[in-house]
């Protein structure tokens, strides 16, 4: 008896309200950028000199280059080398975090780098300053000559560790490069690392060439081009440098796309002043007709799991866009706003679908979900279009055009990348003039 | 035909664009006590701090045994910690005995009645889960807190103020999944942290819940950070175990 006594009173007392956990609900929090000090990498004694690189600055600059990537996402802060109390000679031993929380560093990457038999060794560390701990460290062995893309990927591991999201620096653009008068205008096919090194030339400018597109599974582009005033799709390899008309229609295609396992292309063909949406085999070369109506149908985009397409269509009088099954059933209009929709591309992840809209004159980019609901426009300017995703899905890149003189004068076409929150719109650094850029999927996936 | 396509090819690049060669990825082990050594700075500080700990321990005993037990390395103090918290899930099926036990007929005989309110308790116990699930769903927390649990509503606002301005809420969360990270603070009187644990802990190394995983060691950052936290100068038994739930859902809806 008295131990059910006792055994009660434990009970009711452990039910007083007087000891029960105290909660609080944090549902806010910033939206600062997190600060992270990037320690240039100890570059090991024992390395040997290489013709071709600098191999002493070699830990300084692959830590710049991940330094400009970061700064690049809106989402970190890379804090300045010149606060830092920690000497890059012991980067490669265990940080003293003291060190560098007294800097307000919350996370740290450190490493080391060897060359030696004509090879690069690489490699990193990323830790928790706050909670005194590595979050993640890779080694990489390569050429020494690779050592950008070293960089890249390690922007990618530590971005991927940070935000839960697939990095995107590890990834190349593909654009039209203009040069010369607004009526004179030389275009050549260009593709450059994301962050604009590395610049190739990949057509002479001999032709017209435009929307070049990546295939989301290897590098491999289709593009437009205008031979004797005709335009062509073309296939072009990068890895061989082989190029290859896709078919000959005796009318016009244009915009060409890849289907999501890059097996097919998706484009428009337009006889009689009308044009509809084909598709085409790449390997049997069989052209299946998707669309039959007697309006415009252009600009087609595959949804990632393929069983979609987004296209436009001014069925309805204006332009708008629909999305339809693959096999071109189940028509639906999504857009219903005031104003003209352009050129849509369904996101990577998924879950959105890019735009180009036109009002009163001005040119907006948006994004919008599947169904048409929840648009946002995250840019307006005077003349824009033709978004493009990072393969994360989570960046778009554009080119907007200033505004010309009546001559012709002050002309100019770049390159823009901005958030899908709508901040951190950025230039990107080309040689020439840029438009229609095309975003490759991850060259180390 | 094929010489028409073959003409009708706008130039004839050939040669090979170079490609990047490819990059050999080697995964190197990450444990919690890291392998590679100190900076020197630290290693200095550590040894100055080992010696004073010596000189502390000889007014008392002598050295040379003190020496014997200390390990090369000092553990940092989270390691101690996790230690603490892996032992802790080791007991848990131990704990969770008693209704196995329920089974042996010996000890029934000896203990009819207290099963049964065992089992009451168990019962209740399930009950008063089902009362927090409840209540959980109400984001106000003023509202759960309201009830002599220890912080007045000037309090709790000072605490949860200090936290805000802490925790840098990773952006490239999901919006359609569930976002709430749990942890539960074990505090000092000043209002540093004693012990911090992941109520949802298992969830991190789930496959497909690698923002979960972030979210959480995003929060448990800000904690890190704002230490020491705002808490009342007196009633410390009230709140030395406090429970915070990190939700971002409504501030990434915009």
């Amino acid at each position: 008896m008295k131990k059910i006594f006792l055994i009660l009173t434990i009970y009711l007392a452990s039910l007083n309200p007087l000891f029960a956990l105290i909660e609080v609900d944090i549902t806010r929090g910033n939206l600062d950028p997190l600060p992270i000090a990037v320690s240039p990498l100890y570059v090991d004694v024992k390395s040997e000199k290489n013709d071709d690189i600098k191999v002493k600055e070699l830990g300084n600059n692959i830590s710049e280059i991940i330094e400009k990537n970061f700064k690049s996402t809106g989402l970190f802060n890379p804090l300045k080398k010149e606060a830092f109390v920690q000497k890059p000679d012991i980067a490669h031993l265990k940080p003293r975090f003291e060190d560098w929380r007294l800097i307000k560093a919350q996370a740290l990457v450190t490493g080391k780098l060897l060359v030696k038999d004509g090879k690069l060794k690489i490699e990193f560390r990323l830790w928790d300053l706050t909670a005194e701990k590595e979050m993640t460290a890779l080694a990489f062995t390569t050429t020494p000559s690779n050592w950008r893309r070293v960089a890249h990927i390690i922007s990618d591991k530590i971005y991927e560790r940070l935000t839960g999201e697939e990095g995107y620096f590890d990834t190349r653009i593909i654009y039209v490069a203009e040069s010369g008068a607004k009526n004179k205008r030389v275009k050549k096919l260009a593709i450059m690392d994301q962050d604009g090194a590395n610049t190739k030339y990949l057509t002479l400018g001999n032709e017209l060439v435009l929307t070049p597109r990546f295939n989301p599974t290897n590098q491999m582009v289709t593009y437009m081009s205008y031979f004797r005033n005709m335009p062509r799709v073309y296939l072009l390899d990068i890895e061989t440098g082989v190029q290859d008309v896709v078919g000959n229609f005796p009318g016009m295609t244009f915009a060409p796309r890849f289907s999501p396992d890059g097996k097919k292309i998706i484009m428009s063909f337009a006889e009689d002043g009308n044009s509809d949406i084909y598709t085409m085999d790449l390997d049997t070369r069989v052209v299946e007709r998707i669309t039959n109506h007697s309006s415009i149908d252009t600009s087609p985009s595959f949804s990632p799991d393929g069983k979609f397409i987004v296209f436009n269509s001014d069925r309805s009088g204006l332009q708008q866009i629909y999305v339809m099954r693959s096999d071109g059933s189940d028509v639906k209009r999504i857009t219903f706003g005031t104003g003209i929709y352009g050129t849509p591309v369904w996101s990577p992840r998924g879950d959105l679908i890019a735009f180009t809209k036109m009002r009163k004159g001005r040119f907006y980019i948006g994004v919008m979900r599947t169904d048409g609901s929840g648009e946002r426009l995250l840019t307006e300017n005077f003349y824009q279009e033709a978004p493009s995703w990072s393969p994360n899905g989570r960046v778009l890149v554009f080119y907007r055009e200033t505004k010309s003189g009546k001559k012709g004068e002050g002309f100019s076409a770049k390159l823009w990348s901005i958030d899908i929150t709508g901040y951190n719109e950025r230039k990107l650094t080309t040689k020439t003039d840029a438009s229609d850029p095309s975003w490759s999927s991850l060259l180390s996936k | 035909m094929i010489l028409l396509t073959v003409l009708s090819l706008p130039f004839m690049i050939r040669q090979p664009i170079d490609l990047p060669p490819i990059v050999s990825v080697e995964l190197i082990q990450i444990s919690d006590k890291t392998n590679i050594p100190f900076a020197p700075k630290a290693r200095k500080i550590i040894e100055e701090k080992k010696k004073k700990e010596e000189r502390m321990v000889s007014e008392q005993a002598p050295p040379s045994a003190k020496a014997k037990e200390k390990p090369d390395r000092i553990p940092m103090p989270n390691e101690k910690k996790e230690k603490k918290e892996i032992i802790k899930k080791k007991q848990n099926p131990k704990e969770v005995k008693p209704e196995i036990r329920q089974s042996s007929e010996f000890e029934k005989k000896e203990i009819v009645d207290t099963n049964q309110i065992a089992a009451l308790i168990d019962k209740a116990k399930e009950e008063e889960a089902v009362k927090q699930k409840n209540t959980n769903k109400i984001t106000q927390s003023s509202v759960k807190n309201s009830f002599a649990t220890g912080l007045s509503l000037s309090e709790e606002d000072a605490l949860r103020a200090q936290i805000f301005g802490c925790w840098s809420v990773p952006l490239g969360l999901p919006y359609d999944q569930n976002l709430l990270v749990r942890i539960k603070l074990n505090l000092k009187k000043d209002g540093t942290i004693m012990k911090s644990e992941i109520l949802d802990h298992e969830r991190m190394n789930r496959p497909g819940q690698k923002f979960y995983k972030v979210l959480a060691e995003s929060a448990l950052r800000a904690v890190r950070l704002c230490q020491p936290l705002k808490v009342p100068p007196t009633g410390y038994e009230k709140w030395k175990d406090i429970q915070l739930n990190f939700n971002p859902t409504e501030m990434l809806k915009g």
